[in-house]
């Protein structure tokens, strides 16, 4: 290291450019054996079967054995089979259960961004369920909802008649949100963890500044803390809405998608490797696909366009705010 | 009056609180509790009565043998240690390649791997198990191993931020000193990198230890390729009722995280920080 730090100063000397220009050919061999392993792995493992994916969908097909092109077949089955697209109305309790999970999410976030008493072991237990094995999860909640077990108990407790609570995950009704709930539980606390990250990123003094001018607890979060983690939300958003689209952990591990809690992944999951019916899987993953990049791509058309206004400099901005608000 | 209002608040703030994390631990409680009680206790008892002994272990011990669980610590050990290495190596090669040259095709390369986390896994699964197939790579360890290596990106972004904050200059007098690209990467970036190695090996440690789809359809064979994951998919069916040995198995399988968890609650929070800024 001592040698380095001699060398330091003449580093942009003019050798070195000459020298640079001589090792052209190292730095392609570096470039190229570096990446070749990434890139073959990128390729095989996600180019290479989306492009499968496309032309399987194509074909009446299995794993193993001949195949039959039949053109837009699998499609038309999709959306004419009663188990396929109509399964993809069960996103919309996923999608409600992480709208409720990005506001709590944000309301611990900001609670525990300030002083708080054993805020730390707070932090701990909230985000916990988010490091636990996906099977252990769903036996964890199987046990939880079962009759008479844990939620029936505590509900018990609390004086609910326990003849006249659901069967959490058999009935239609509710089994549904009772997944969904599941969800929330397990991933709640990575989004608000995300949020803390983002709100402890926020200048200190701004804080200060604003309890000078006596702000509120509303006030702070208003013009403070939302516009500075407004970009992480957004993404959350974007990402909620999506990925509810593409549930799949809950039914799949806590009721395997029976008693109507079947989910588009998770029929598909059973269609492609239950049934082998590889087209038929493939053109719902197809469809799944386009309905998600389109999904992506409208909303983020979307919130540049409500966001478009002063998305750097928004300090300026509750500074002229918080100042009229004083007045 | 504003002393009354503020007393009011902080009550609000400690009450939901204390009700969120209750919520988020009593699962788990509850079926620690269980882990805990006899056969007989476990049929005689509400689920939320505490068990009369907390040193009755029989449970824990048979969930253990049942789910063939030592052999399943030592393949996800395997697992583990190969992965991460491979994830790391791959991760940091092509993190340097992308920062510190620029060439035609560097911002595509970086889109393809953007894009790429756009397709959700379980959907590509249909047809990379007939790419596995192909490749005669289901039923093996190597397979999944490399399968595990190659899906991850959030990985690649933390090493490409960490990147950004390496000067240049160190890079550029080692090269005037006479050391090549390799050494370069090998002897003065890779020891440099260590606080990003440390988080991605973390978060990519919790992640493939708890990873179960892939282990599921990819190693079949259930006694021989079982991993800790895979191996509570043995209390499904016949023994689906008996929940003083499942959750014996559950609080088994969730002890390695939460004790990684407790040592590196920092950097787990971080990682995860860092990874989606660029997201």
């Amino acid at each position: 290291m001592s040698e380095l730090s001699v060398h330091k100063s003449s580093g942009k000397s003019k050798g070195f450019i000459k020298w640079l220009k001589s090792s052209k050919g190292q730095r392609a061999t570096v470039v190229v054996t570096f990446m070749f392993i990434p890139l073959v792995l990128l390729f095989v493992f996600t180019y290479l079967p989306f492009g499968k994916m496309v032309e399987f969908s194509f074909f009446n097909m299995k794993y193993i054995g001949k195949r039959e092109f039949v053109g837009l077949r699998n499609y038309i089955d999709v959306f004419q089979r009663d188990d396929c697209f109509k399964a993809l109305k069960l996103s919309f309790y996923y999608m409600g259960a992480s709208f409720v999970q990005l506001a709590l999410a944000l309301y611990f976030a900001t609670l525990l961004s300030f002083k708080v008493k054993g805020g730390g072991l707070f932090k701990g237990m909230l985000f916990f369920p988010y490091l636990i094995c996906g099977i252990a999860v769903g036996f964890i909640f199987k046990f939880f909802y079962t009759r008479g077990f844990v939620l029936d108990s505590l509900l018990g407790f609390l004086g609910f008649d326990l003849e006249k609570l659901p069967y959490w995950l058999k009935d239609m009704r509710i089994n549904n949100i009772s997944l969904a709930a599941a969800s929330v539980w397990r991933y709640m606390g990575q989004n608000m963890v995300l949020f803390i990250g983002a709100i402890m990123s926020v200048d200190s003094e701004m804080y200060e500044a604003a309890a000078l001018d006596g702000a509120n607890y509303w006030q702070k979060f208003r013009y403070i803390i939302l516009p500075s983690i407004k970009t992480i939300v957004v993404l959350n958003l974007i990402l909620s809405i999506t990925g509810s689209l593409s549930a799949f952990e809950p039914p799949y591990v806590i009721t395997g998608g029976n008693f109507g809690t079947g989910t588009y992944f998770v029929i598909m999951d059973r269609i492609a490797h239950q049934n082998m019916k590889v087209g038929l899987a493939s053109a719902m993953a197809v469809i799944l696909l386009i309905i998600i990049l389109f999904a992506t791509l409208l909303q983020k058309m979307f919130f540049r366009y409500v966001f478009n206004d002063g998305n750097e400099d928004s300090s300026k901005k509750i500074a002229k705010k918080m100042a009229k608000e004083a007045k | 009056m504003k002393k009354l209002q503020y007393t009011i608040l902080i009550l609000i703030k400690y009450a939901s609180l204390l009700f969120g994390s209750f919520l988020s631990i009593i699962p788990v409680v509850v079926c620690a509790i269980t882990a805990f009680k006899t056969e007989e206790e476990y049929s005689r008892t509400n689920v939320m009565t505490l068990p009369e002994n907390w040193g009755y272990i029989g449970n824990f011990k048979i969930a253990w043998e049942k789910a063939n669980m030592g052999k399943a610590f030592i393949n996800s050990l395997i697992i583990m240690i190969v992965v991460l290495a491979g994830a790391i190596m791959i991760g940091t090669m092509l993190a340097y390649v992308l920062n510190r040259f620029q060439f035609r095709g560097n911002r595509l390369i970086r889109n393809l791997f953007l894009v790429a986390t756009l397709l959700p896994g379980i959907a590509m699964q249909v047809t990379v198990y007939q790419i596995m197939y192909s490749l005669n790579l289901i039923n093996t360890m190597v397979g999944y191993m490399i399968l595990m290596m190659g899906t991850d990106v959030i990985s690649i972004y933390i090493f490409l931020q960490f990147f950004e904050n390496i000067p240049v200059s160190l890079d550029e007098s080692a090269i005037i000193d006479g050391a090549s690209y390799f050494g370069v990467f090998f002897k003065i970036l890779l020891p440099l990198l260590k606080p990003a190695i440390i988080t991605v090996a973390i978060l990519k440690g919790v992640s493939t230890y708890n990873e179960y789809y892939m282990a599921n359809l990819y190693l079949q064979s259930k006694d021989k390729l079982v991993t800790v994951a895979t191996s509570l998919y043995k209390f499904t069916g016949p023994m689906g009722n008996q929940y003083n040995y499942i959750c014996a198995g559950v609080i088994i399988t969730l002890l390695p995280a939460l004790i990684v968890f407790i040592i590196c609650q920092k950097q787990i929070y971080s990682g995860l920080t860092q990874g989606a800024v660029k997201g």
